[in-house]
């Protein structure tokens, strides 16, 4: 997703985010270590990870408001390390909006240009500009005490996009909406993103946030950057534990590596045997990692009631069972380990009882082995 | 005021018990015999010829013709605007240099900022005298080395140089709370736009904290309009309380212009107030959010830090000034024309300590009796409002609240006149008891006490008392084993709050106190001071009186604290 297929309104100079080597700490605590990441022009970027892994504080370092220890930000091809934030020229929407109380909405979103010494004369339309795209035309005379979360939220956005920055911030823009709004609120995000073709970065410990809006996601934990890629190869390729299990549901099996050298398969407890392909590369710690959906219940004696071509079996019993509408998430005891099984859901389907003896089936070519 | 049942709500049970009716009687009763019918019995009388007969404007047209009174109400105004402005030079670098930059002072000048307040202002003034009269220290040494004289302390200046010191804590409380209430974002949105410096500082920083400061200069505003003893002290006579005073105590009770100066200065404290929170009407600029902490504090360069420590220095020693003069002349020998003191002696609080602990005395009985009274119907009033559905308790709140707009000096005079038709058995007139000195000093304290309380209960979540009901606690008893322990940390402050200030509080009392031995300690200074033999021992008197309000102050500071630290925990 480049800007050059975006269709824009404005003609924004937007830029790409190049991060060197930054490492930052307070005192004894370490928040950032050793950040690299390149973020392309027009990219629509997340920054993922639990509270306190240091999202936050990368993005006000990108903004200004911290500064790193060592390594430097280029933005375009500047290096801005240096600059104070309101030579930066970035625009950053803050988790709380920070919409000034004592102005009203035109106030607030003419007084970037005003800072920046655009004449008078422009900066009617442009202020009408940003607050029509946000879809707030009508409301400029009003306080933002006189708005909703929503509303808000908009202004905030206007009040940035208004000065036609070079990078958005987005610091959890949508952590003060209800869950309803919250979805509504993201699709007009991307869509607003698309059409200015805007590189932006977005800051959430949300994951479905994350996969649902953004072009590339850059998971971090403890401040460090574990891995970066696009929704589909996080999720797919975990590079490690913590990136399975943070994005959405992970088996994750304990056990130990058996058989000879032409042969070689992974034993979990309770006599699962998950065979290991030549190619793939096992370490001695490693666990094996697969979805919920990547296994499946059959009958004791019958076929795979998913058709997954190669499969590991396993006999065990429903310990728990959760209905999830489309599908119901079934926990198998085997031997000492649990495995979460997704089933699909259709009307009529009878669900197995807590207590009933099963076999899993587990489709091998989705088994990852991940040692971290 | 009515005080009724919602039938509607009864029907449904929500309403009130008995128990709660009678107790919201019992306040109404209590605030209407002690504030609104002295208050009122003041108005009538400016209203009326000689306190009877029909309505007639005439009192107030010889007011405006009388040359003095005119005189006295623009002084008034100029000395009380001027001390306005007097309080924000000092406030406004306090607050401005603590909440924006790392400083190393910050808690020691939130402590001696408050140090003023403790102190009745017109012992101060005797100090100041000492210091930055015409032949004070500050003058002498002038003269010696430069030939000339600042008249500091000449006239109206004095007052307003003594008001300015002794009131500007109100400013600096109320600015640097609007201060550190400002989120760090609302700073950096605008950074991140584009503005810094300056810029930044007037568009975004200082509209925000425009409603304390106004907060805190309406009330220096009011205070100083109000104050009675300090320009009597100084010898200020052409004001309006002093000229109140005066006509009552000179010319007698039944003179209309004491009333008649009353209600103007009732009408200036409610159109100060009135403006104030015109002016911030709709506009909560409280912007801290969860995770937010105030103001980015900016580590200060060398050059900064020492400026910034030199007007602070020069303001601390200023604004303890009072302390120290008072200090100085509770152990000198003679101090007049002379920078410094002749010489020291600990005589004036052995004399002290032999004839006027009496004084002393009676204040710890006042004051405590008045801060009981203040804790047992704040918390009344609180209770019946937070918790009740009864009619009328929003008016209980808001009259109870309207005592602030009662300068002392109208609340003594409306309860002279009020109270002294009415006799005892034996002949001596209500007004000439102490218990009403107490009432006066409860009622005029009664709004702070009203507020601790008021947040006290406001904190406790009402599902723990519906608890305690759904486990079979009666009203009552949930109140007692319940809300009470809970708030007893509000409550406690708040009694120490109203006994603080009822212990230094004079311009109610000076009408009231009808013999020596039943004078509290502020009367007690004032007749002391009045005199230059009685200064060395007054100024003995009036450091135990700091002593002892600072004592209650920090104390008080402690069970706040507490308190505050046990409600987190609940959370």
């Amino acid at each position: 997703m480049t800007s050059s297929s975006a269709n824009r309104d404005l003609p924004v100079p937007t830029a790409g985010v190049r991060i060197e080597q930054v490492d930052l700490s307070y005192g004894d605590n370490h928040v950032l270590k050793s950040i690299d990441l390149d973020i392309h022009p027009g990219e629509f970027f997340a920054f993922l990870g639990p509270s306190g892994c240091g999202k936050t504080t990368l993005l006000r370092l990108i903004a200004g408001f911290n500064r790193a220890d060592r390594g430097r930000v280029l933005v375009g091809n500047e290096d801005i390390s240096d600059l104070p934030p309101w030579k930066r020229d970035i625009g950053m929407v803050f988790q709380s909006y920070a919409l000034w109380p004592h102005m009203t909405v035109a106030r607030n979103v003419a007084f970037g240009l005003e800072e920046k010494r655009v004449p008078r004369a422009e900066i009617g339309p442009r202020v009408a500009a940003a607050l029509q795209m946000v879809g707030l035309t009508g409301l400029d005379q009003r306080r933002p005490g006189q708005l909703s979360g929503g509303q808000q939220q908009r202004v905030a956005l206007a009040r940035t996009i208004a000065v036609e920055p070079k990078l958005l911030l987005l610091d959890e823009p949508l952590s003060n909406l209800d869950a309803k709004l919250r979805v509504q609120v993201r699709r007009e995000l991307r869509d607003l993103q698309q059409r200015l073709g805007l590189t932006t970065i977005f800051v959430t410990h949300d994951q479905e946030e994350a996969n649902t809006v953004c072009d590339r996601i850059a998971v971090m934990n403890h401040g460090v950057i574990q891995q970066v890629g696009t929704p589909k190869d996080l999720y797919e390729r975990p590079a490690n534990l913590f990136v399975a299990n943070f994005l959405g549901t992970a088996n994750i099996l304990e056990g130990r590596l058996a058989g000879d050298g032409a042969s070689l398969f992974f034993e979990a407890s309770g006599g699962l045997r998950l065979p290991v392909r030549p190619d793939q590369k096992v370490d001695a710690h490693a666990r094996a990692v697969f979805r919920p959906q990547d296994a499946a219940i059959v009958d004791t004696a019958g076929t795979p009631a998913g058709t997954a071509p190669v499969t590991a079996r396993v006999m065990g019993m429903v310990s728990w069972r959760e209905f999830l509408g489309a599908s119901v998430r079934y926990g198998v005891r085997a031997g000492t380990s649990d495995i979460v099984v997704d089933r699909p859901f259709h009307a009529g389907d009878t669900l197995y009882g807590v207590g009933t003896a099963v076999t899993v089936a587990i489709a091998t070519q989705s088994v990852r082995w991940l040692s971290d | 005021m009515s005080i009724a049942l919602s039938t509607g709500r009864a029907a449904r049970g929500l309403s009130a018990t008995p128990g709660q009716i009678a107790l919201a009687l019992l306040v109404a009763a209590f605030l209407g015999v002690f504030l609104i019918w002295p208050s009122a019995t003041v108005i009538f009388v400016a209203f009326t010829e000689k306190g009877g007969g029909p309505f007639t404007l005439v009192n107030f047209v010889d007011f405006f013709r009388t040359d003095l009174f005119l005189r006295s109400f623009w002084n008034s105004l100029y000395v009380s605007a001027m001390a306005v402005a007097g309080a924000s030079i000092l406030a406004l670098p306090l607050a401005y240099i603590t909440s924006r930059f790392e400083f190393r002072g910050t808690i020691l000048i939130q402590t001696l900022g408050f140090l003023p307040l403790i102190m009745p202002p017109f012992v101060g003034a005797v100090a100041m005298q000492l210091f930055f009269g015409r032949n004070g220290s500050v003058n002498l040494l002038l003269d010696d080395w430069l030939g000339f004289k600042i008249p500091f302390m000449d006239g109206l200046n004095g007052v307003i140089f003594v008001q300015s010191i002794h009131y500007f804590p109100f400013i600096l409380i109320n600015l640097s709370a609007a201060l550190r209430n400002i989120d760090s974002s609302m700073e950096e949105a605008a950074q991140n736009l584009g503005a810094s410096g300056f810029r930044l500082f007037r568009r975004i920083v200082f509209p925000l904290a425009m409603p304390g400061y106004i907060a805190g200069a309406s009330l220096v505003f009011v205070k100083v309009f109000d104050d009675l003893a300090t320009p009597l002290l100084l010898n200020v006579k052409d004001m309006l309380a002093p000229q109140a005073y005066l006509r009552v105590t000179s010319i007698g009770i039944a003179d209309p212009m004491g009333y008649v100066i009353s209600v103007v200065l009732i009408v200036a404290s409610v159109a100060a107030m009135a403006l104030s929170a015109l002016a911030t009407r709709g506009i909560d600029y409280s912007t801290v959010q969860r995770g937010g902490g105030g103001l980015a504090r900016r580590t200060l360069r060398p050059l900064e830090s020492f400026a910034a420590y030199l007007t602070v220095t020069l303001i601390l020693l200023l604004v303890l000034a009072p302390h120290l003069g008072l200090l100085l002349l509770s152990f000198s020998t003679v101090w007049s024309y002379s920078p410094l003191p002749d010489g020291f002696t600990v005589a004036h609080y052995l004399r002290v300590f032999g004839e006027s602990s009496v004084y002393i005395k009676n204040t710890l009985i006042y004051a405590s009796l008045a801060g009981l009274i203040d804790v047992v119907v704040g918390t009344a009033i609180a209770y019946l409002v937070l918790r009740t559905k009864l009619v009328g308790r929003n008016a209980l709140d808001w009259i109870a609240s309207a005592a602030l707009a009662i300068p002392g000096i109208v609340l003594g005079i409306g309860y002279l006149r009020a109270f002294y038709g009415l006799q005892w058995w034996d002949g001596t007139p209500l007004a000439s008891l102490w218990i009403v000195i107490v009432l006066a000093l409860a009622i005029r304290r009664l709004p702070y006490a009203l507020r601790a309380c008021h947040a006290a209960l406001q904190q406790i979540s009402v599902s723990l008392e519906e608890a305690a009901e759904n486990l079979g606690a009666t009203k009552l008893r949930t109140v007692r084993r319940i809300v009470m322990p809970l708030m007893m940390g509000g409550i406690l402050a708040g009694f120490v709050t109203s006994f603080a200030t009822a212990a230094v509080e004079l311009s109610a009392t000076l009408m009231l106190v009808q013999s020596n031995s039943d004078a509290p300690l502020a009367y007690g200074l004032y007749v002391l001071m009045q005199s230059a033999a009685g200064r060395g021992p007054g100024a003995a008197l009036g450091v135990i009186a700091v002593v002892l309000v600072a004592a209650c102050t920090i104390l008080s500071h402690f069970v706040v604290e507490r308190s505050r630290a046990g409600s987190q925990a609940r959370h």
